[in-house]
């Protein structure tokens, strides 16, 4: 049943508001109430688009859409959609955003760009919201390019630090060689369908079956998930964005923005599953991202670090699953996903906040100190590491019965899961456990503003799986896909063997840094060297890539300085050329002038008489 | 009265006016343009006058447009003069070879 509503419209448009009022009278009349713009706009959000999620529920799907540009045969439409993906998707963010906007006034209380943080902020709920209700691959690529801008201007949000201003530098530029795929990609889409509408695409994508293009139209869009989710090998933008304050690492970097890119996948995925090659490096790509991520968070030192190559890691996971066409175990993911990195890194922001460090060897024995903090951070830990009954067992498992019956990717994903585990709880024992570091001392709790938004994560993270869960009937999972099957038939076997791995992560991880004494030592000796060299070895292959379109670039400055240039200046010269010649009957001369004056009065009367 | 035919003042006026563009067309020194034009001026003059004759119902307006002539030319002859001047005190030259800025 399809139904419209303007109402929809709103959506982003509240927080576009409240960027404009923050950007035009924030620094003179609003300054400290900045805040309040932003939240109410992003309550406002949420509260305009919660029945329309519920109307998803009961089986409703919005659409609308208006000719934008009339091209040719065909024409572009702007619009919404909102499918039960985008509806359930809606809600994550708006749910997610507006914590973080409250998160945020509590950590970045007295930083003197105060009112410009929550600008930026606002326009990329803005640009978020557009991209999840849009309904056609052009206004989802103008929303995906504008947060593109809102993560560089983020990141780069405390841009008097060389460090910040090269981070955020290198994250635009390393997203937009996927950018650019991405577009090359819908201008194949075009070409293949004369529409960009999402359900157009759906409808028609059966037509093109064998059509060459649609293999080269699906690996171009990837390549914008591969950029935008910092999947291999262009996950080298995502750790330096640790730079950015850290409620903009929980929100862009984490639950939000970086999801885009799987989203894209689901998007497009009509597409996608009619190139089983694509399918496959979509696959292998996931897989390897899931695997390296989560090796090199072993050895980081940086608690956002950390994170950062955790969220690569799940990253991975989500696009695997998308690989193995499980589209509703990747977005389940995807969602609990969002959930409990935003949780993780918000509880590192509370301890940044509460010691003044990031360093894990400064830290330790946080525990009695950061009551709230520890607490909520443990479940976050436990979620993502897939211990049942909290939110990331129930996805990572549906991923994981997806892969069962490709032994390589289930054998990779499992031992991801358990490294996973195992670095999650690392960095648990290392901060909050143990012998106080050297600036524990005099940590303090947050305030309200920041444990208020850890504990409703917190309670999200332990509940936002069980919609996806037996208990439920694989419910999530179904209203997704429409049909009663939209699940994998969860395992018994592979339920126990996921469990297992999470806990035998965490036992490890115990055993390591809290029972034996002697052995954390080796164990970072060990680690750290490991996770680095593989580290470096990774930004090598990236580098080797830009070097790749560097020397491309460079082919095409030659092309372009020389051979359009040159026919540019070939037409001004030979205009030059001519004019000089002619230019010689003008002497300047009044008399010369009034001559030929005369002689065409003559001409004249002559012919006149005649 | 009529003891000199029309086309005798015509063909005087036509010389006059000949003369008056070969001047304004060769002479170099600017005081010889201002003269050629006032001796157009005046070919047009005889002309009005010469013509006057021979319209029967109004025959003073061709002698009242002469005067006007006159007095035109004798107000573009003063502007003209005022320019030769200004161009010799800028350019110190009355020779009209010599102002050729009005090119590429």
């Amino acid at each position: 049943m399809v139904t419209q509503s303007g109402w929809i419209y709103l959506i982003p448009c509240y927080p576009l508001v409240a960027f404009l009022l923050n950007v035009f009278f924030g620094a003179k009349v609003l300054k400290e109430k900045a805040a309040w713009v932003s939240i109410a706009a992003s309550v406002l959000s949420f509260f305009t688009a919660l029945p329309f999620t519920a109307g998803c529920l009961q089986g409703k799907i919005y659409s609308d859409r208006f000719p934008w540009i009339a091209a040719g045969n065909g024409s572009l439409d702007f619009g919404y959609l909102i499918d039960p993906m985008a509806a359930v998707l809606i809600f994550v963010v708006t749910l997610v955003g507006t914590l973080i906007v409250v998160y945020s006034t509590g950590y970045m209380r007295s930083d003197a760009g105060y009112h410009r943080f929550f600008a930026y902020v606002s326009l990329f709920m803005s640009a978020m919201t557009t991209l999840v209700i849009a309904n056609n691959f052009l206004l989802f690529f103008i929303a995906w390019e504008i947060m593109g801008l809102c993560s560089y201007l983020l990141i780069g949000f405390w841009f008097e630090k060389p460090a910040a201003a090269k981070a955020c530098k290198k994250a635009f530029l390393v997203t937009r060689v996927g950018d650019i795929g991405l577009f090359l990609g819908i201008l194949t889409l075009f070409t293949l369908f004369g529409t960009l509408h999402f359900e157009d695409i759906k409808d028609m994508a059966q037509t093109a079956a064998g059509n060459p293009l649609l293999p080269a139209a699906a690996f171009l869009v990837f390549c914008g998930t591969i950029g935008k989710s910092a999947q291999f090998p262009l996950h080298v933008w995502l750790p330096d964005a640790m730079e950015g304050p850290t409620p903009v690492s929980a929100l862009i970097h984490a639950a939000t923005m970086v999801a885009a890119g799987v989203y894209l996948l689901a998007r497009a995925f009509p597409v996608l599953a009619l190139s089983p090659d694509v399918m496959k490096i979509i696959l292998y790509t996931g897989t390897g991202t899931a695997f390296v991520g989560a090796f090199i968070a072993l050895g980081a030192t940086d608690i956002k670090k950390v994170l950062a190559y955790s969220t690569i890691s799940q990253l991975g996971f989500m696009v695997a699953a998308m690989g193995l066409g499980a589209v509703n175990a990747g977005f389940f993911h995807l969602v609990t996903h969002a959930f409990f990195k935003a949780l993780l890194f918000m509880g590192a922001g509370s301890v940044i906040h509460g010691t003044g460090t990031q360093d894990l060897r400064e830290l330790g024995g946080l525990f009695p100190k950061m009551k709230s903090t520890a607490w909520t951070f443990l479940i976050g830990a436990l979620a993502i590491s897939g211990i049942p009954p909290l939110a990331g067992f129930w996805s990572k498992d549906e991923i994981l019965t997806a892969s069962h019956g490709n032994n390589f990717i289930f054998t990779v994903l499992c031992v991801s899961a358990f490294i996973t585990a195992f670095y999650m709880f690392r960095l648990f024992f290392l901060t909050f456990l143990g012998k106080e570091g050297a600036k524990s001392g005099h940590a303090h709790e947050s305030p309200l503003s920041i444990t208020g938004p850890l504990w409703v994560l917190a309670g999200c993270s332990l509940l936002a799986g069980l919609p996806g869960s037996p208990f439920m009937g694989m419910w999530l999972q179904n209203f997704l896909s429409g049909t009663r099957h939209g699940a994998h038939e969860p395992q018994a076997a592979l339920m126990m063997i996921s469990t297992a791995l999470g806990a035998a992560g965490i036992a490890f991880a115990a055993l390591f840094y809290l029972a034996v004494p002697g052995l954390a030592k080796t164990a970072e000796a060990v680690l750290r060297p490991a996770g680095s060299g593989l580290e470096k070895s990774m930004n090598s292959v990236a580098s080797g890539i830009g070097t790749l379109f560097m020397k491309a670039g460079s082919f095409q400055n030659f092309f372009d300085k020389y051979f359009v240039d040159g026919i540019v200046n070939l037409s001004g010269y030979a205009a030059q050329l001519a004019a000089s010649s002619i230019r010689r009957i003008q002497t300047g001369l009044v008399q010369h002038s009034l001559l030929v004056a005369f002689a065409v009065l003559m001409v004249f009367l002559y012919c006149g008489m005649k | 009265m009529n003891l000199i035919p029309t086309e005798h003042y015509l063909l005087f006026a036509l010389v006059l006016f000949a003369a008056g563009v070969t001047g304004i067309l060769t002479r170099r020194n600017v005081i010889g343009v201002l003269i050629s034009i006032e001796l157009m001026l005046n070919a047009a003059a005889i002309n009005l006058v010469v013509f006057s004759h021979t319209v029967k119902t109004a025959p003073e307006t061709g002698q009242l447009f002469a005067f006007f002539v006159i007095a035109l030319a004798a107000a573009g002859a003063a502007v003209g003069l005022a320019i030769v001047l200004a161009l010799y005190r800028n350019r110190h030259t009355v020779q009209t070879d010599e102002m050729n800025l009005l090119k590429w």
